[in-house]
């Protein structure tokens, strides 16, 4: 697996503000591995968890470009040893009688949940980093997965300190 | 042949917008007192306050808070931040601007006949005078043609704004007529664009755009504005706030990095100041003239940087790139330091940029920090205002013991000797092309401004015009936009309309966008055109011939075989004096002809030979080192000395046709 980076970009909520961020990322040929967005504690302020493979481009080159978008705030790398990385992860596997238990025996032991069941089928919910999802999903792999879904992943930096605090305004 | 057409008809020019009108020009946001940059530079002017970028600080008078529509607090905005010169064309959604356009006092509007005019006349407007070029469009197809000029900008760091219309909020996103995602579209080409559709935002907008356009690394914005808030009711006062969070550009370089450079300046044996378009943008020039004489290293100004440091200059080595001269391109290779200063190492400059000056460390200068090591790792990055940096490396290198660049000038000198710029008369007895630019630089002077297409006549114009002050000459350098000149001489004139400008143009491009003379005649702008009519794509022709087995493939335009068009009755159907010029001896009276008038613009169709070719070329896809400085010359660098061998310039033109150019 190629190196990669996790960002964590501070963009006004503003219109739009995705599209400049996906648009530089497809025209200067960086590659995105995961993207999530949402708000922030500051009203007006939405933060980007972006993670991107640097195979082909110094991370820097990445950095600067999207510095230079007018509605990005702000910047930070967030080091995997100091921050805590989550993705969320929904699969439906199937799981009639015979091996409901053996499922439920593998949620269990990756902390996941059920949120849904039905006779054929049970709906697992798990987060966590891409290594332990990954990891759940090769073990339900042999029951059958039905449908996945997974959202991209956030991060926080570790500690008291706020990435946001500063940049607020 | 020559005809010159009195044209007693003619409407009078109308007048130039007095100067100094409303508010502070734009795009020099002054500082508050007591700022920093101030403080560094008691003397400087109104030109020099291009300093740290205060988001809060707005140019233009108080003014407000009054009633008025949309439209006007539009107009009103571009009066209070010291627009004197929008170019356009009204249509449906701007209608509501033009209204109250028609009755400000300060803002001139010059109706152009296509948007890609407008967009290149307000680049040129800028390039031509410092300040913020202005160009207005309708919503849909209005707009979509303003994207050549804005991608133009966009490469060559233009301050622009266009100002578009769009269609009422609600049909927005419903495929309504003339409905196109403007700002969806040139997200790419410009530095920012913004939707307005409130009409309490309008200056706001306006002040952020002017704001972005010309300060940091300049660039093209785009405010495209709903028609419905063109038609509200609402307050404008001025000046607005700025809400740019995340826009906060470095002005001030480091000072460890200039030390650092300063150290480097000193020590390097072969050093060269690679100097590009920055320094014209920030109005360093007499800066860089200081410290280029302080420490003695040669200079080179790229295409966007002619007219940065005097042709005259002993120092000045010329253009490097593609069709550098052999002393630039080599003074480069062989450096062991480049101080790149507002330059971006681009392609045409660098070659394969494997081979690109091995032995040279890197001081590169920027105000854009993606462009530092973008291309090339630099040894010492600095991030700053060209000014700024030339200022604190001057005082920095002060202090140094510089190193003797005798034995360095000794290697220039003979490079320089060797290989000068020149031309051959063509074997056909055609009138040469570069003769024809030549006697124009030295006719017009270096007082007189020049912009050109795009291909062989640029690259000629770029040589054999002898340049000795910053903002004389306008090219597209990045986009390399045909169709360029015409337009942009427009613009340029219009902004400075006591200077001489002359579009030095080629057949192809001139068909491109030659109905601006149109305007020009209309509106008072006396531009000079000449039009180096090779016939041909001249520059795509000349690549036929050396890399594709002289196999002209669409590249005859028939200007000369059937003389369609013919350029002086094109040019007199559009108003303008239509002259010609077919040989030698009627080139000096035919621009001596041009220069004479001063109440239409005029259009000289030089017929010149198809074959002349524009050398020293360095072929696309092989190394600086192979630069040819004619078809049949290799200046050899290694070893320090000069030769040339047959077998390596086949080799070459060889490798050249492998790669097939591009």
């Amino acid at each position: 697996m190629s190196e990669t980076h996790t960002l964590s970009v501070l963009v006004e909520d503003k219109p739009g503000v995705l599209a400049r961020v996906s648009g530089l990322f497809s025209r200067r040929g960086f590659n995105i591995i995961s993207l999530a967005v949402g708000q922030t504690e500051a009203p007006g302020i939405s933060r980007m968890t972006i993670v991107v493979s640097v195979e082909d481009f110094p991370l820097e080159q990445v950095t600067k470009q999207l510095n230079k978008l007018i509605n990005v705030i702000k910047i930070v790398e967030l080091e995997t040893t100091a921050s805590v990385q989550r993705e969320l992860m929904l699969v439906k596997v199937r799981a009639d009688a015979t091996v409901r238990s053996q499922v439920l025996e593998t949620v269990q032991l990756f902390r996941a949940k059920v949120v849904d069941v039905a006779p054929e089928a049970l709906t697992i919910e798990a987060t966590g980093t891409m290594d332990k999802l990954n990891a759940l999903l090769r073990m339900l792999e042999p029951y059958g997965v039905r449908e996945l879904v997974q959202s991209g992943m956030v991060a926080v930096g570790r500690g008291p300190r706020s990435i946001t605090a500063t940049s607020a305004r | 042949m020559t005809t010159a057409t009195p044209r007693p008809g003619t409407p009078g020019p109308k007048p130039a917008p007095p100067p100094g009108r409303t508010g502070v020009p734009a795009g020099r946001p002054t500082g508050a007192p007591g700022q920093r940059a101030e403080q560094h530079r008691a003397d400087s002017s109104a030109h020099h306050e291009r300093t740290d970028a205060n988001p809060t600080v707005v140019p233009g008078p108080r003014s407000g808070p009054e009633h008025v529509t949309g439209a006007q607090s539009l107009v009103r905005s571009l009066e209070c931040i010291g627009c004197d010169t929008v170019f356009g064309i009204p249509g449906g959604a701007i209608l509501p601007a033009y209204d109250p356009l028609l009755d400000s006092p300060s803002v001139r509007h010059i109706l152009v006949r296509h948007e890609q005019g407008a967009g290149h006349a307000a680049t040129g407007y800028a390039q031509a005078t410092g300040r913020v070029g202005v160009c207005m469009a309708t919503s849909g197809p209005g707009a979509t043609n303003l994207i050549t000029p804005l991608a133009d900008a966009h490469m060559d760091s233009v301050p622009v704004v266009a100002i578009t219309g769009q269609v009422a909020k609600p049909l927005i996103g419903t495929d309504a007529f003339q409905e196109a995602d403007i700002t969806g579209i040139t997200m790419p080409v410009t530095k920012h664009n913004m939707l307005v559709t409130d009409a309490a935002e309008i200056p706001r907008a306006i002040a952020e755009a002017f704001h972005l356009a010309s300060t940091g690394r300049p660039g093209p914005v785009l405010v495209d504005i709903s028609k419905d808030a063109l038609q509200a009711q609402t307050t404008f006062s001025w000046p607005p706030e700025l809400k740019l969070p995340g826009y906060r550009p470095t002005t001030r370089p480091h000072g460890k990095q200039i030390r650092e450079a300063a150290r480097l300046i000193a020590a390097a044996r072969k050093p060269v100041l690679y100097v590009g378009g920055g320094v014209i943008k920030a109005e360093a020039h007499a800066e860089l003239r200081e410290l280029a004489e302080l420490t003695n290293i040669p200079v080179v100004t790229t295409l966007m940087a002619r007219g940065a440091f005097p042709d005259s200059h002993p120092q000045h080595l010329g253009m490097p790139g593609m069709h550098g001269t052999v002393s630039a391109v080599g003074a480069m290779q062989k450096s062991d330091l480049l101080v790149a200063l507002g330059a971006r190492f681009d392609d045409r400059v660098t070659g394969q940029l494997s081979s690109f000056a091995p032995d040279a460390k890197i001081v590169h200068a920027d105000i854009d920090p993606a462009e530092i090591s973008k291309n090339r790792r630099a040894d010492v990055p600095i991030v700053g205002d060209a000014r700024e940096i030339l200022v604190e490396l001057i005082e920095a290198v002060r202090g140094e013991q510089l190193a003797d660049l005798t034995t360095w000038w000794a290697q220039l000198d003979a490079w320089r000797t060797t290989f000068p710029l020149g031309y051959d008369w063509p074997d056909d007895g055609s009138l040469s092309p570069q003769y024809v630019i030549e006697r124009i630089g030295a006719i017009a002077g270096p007082e007189a401004l020049y912009t050109a297409g795009v291909g062989q006549h640029q690259m000629w114009a770029a040589q054999f015009v002898k340049y000795e002050n910053p903002r004389t000459w306008l090219n597209s350098g990045g986009l390399g936009t045909m169709g360029y000149a015409v337009p942009a001489a427009m613009g340029a004139k219009a902004g400075a309309p006591d200077k001489v400008v002359w579009a030095i143009d080629g057949d192809g491009c001139f068909q491109m966008t030659n109905q601006e003379l149109a305007t020009c005649a209309i509106e008072g702008i006396p531009i000079k055109v000449a039009i180096i009519n090779n016939g041909n794509l001249g520059m795509v022709r000349q690549w036929q011939t050396l890399f594709y087995g002289q196999r002209y493939s669409n590249t005859d335009l028939g200007t000369h075989k059937h003389r369609i068009p013919d350029f002086t009755l094109l040019a007199e159907a559009m108003g303008c004096v239509g002259l010609r010029a077919e040989s030698r001896e009627d080139v000096d009276r035919v621009i001596r002809q041009a220069m004479e008038v001063n109440d239409q613009p005029v259009v000289i169709d030089f017929t010149v030979g198809a074959d002349a070719q524009v050398w020293p070329m360095v072929a696309a896809g092989t190394g600086n080192d192979e630069i040819m400085a004619a078809r049949t010359i290799r200046p050899l660098f290694e070893g320090d000395e000069i030769t040339a061998g047959v077998e390596e310039i086949d080799a070459v033109t060889e490798r050249a046709m492998e790669s097939h150019g591009e």
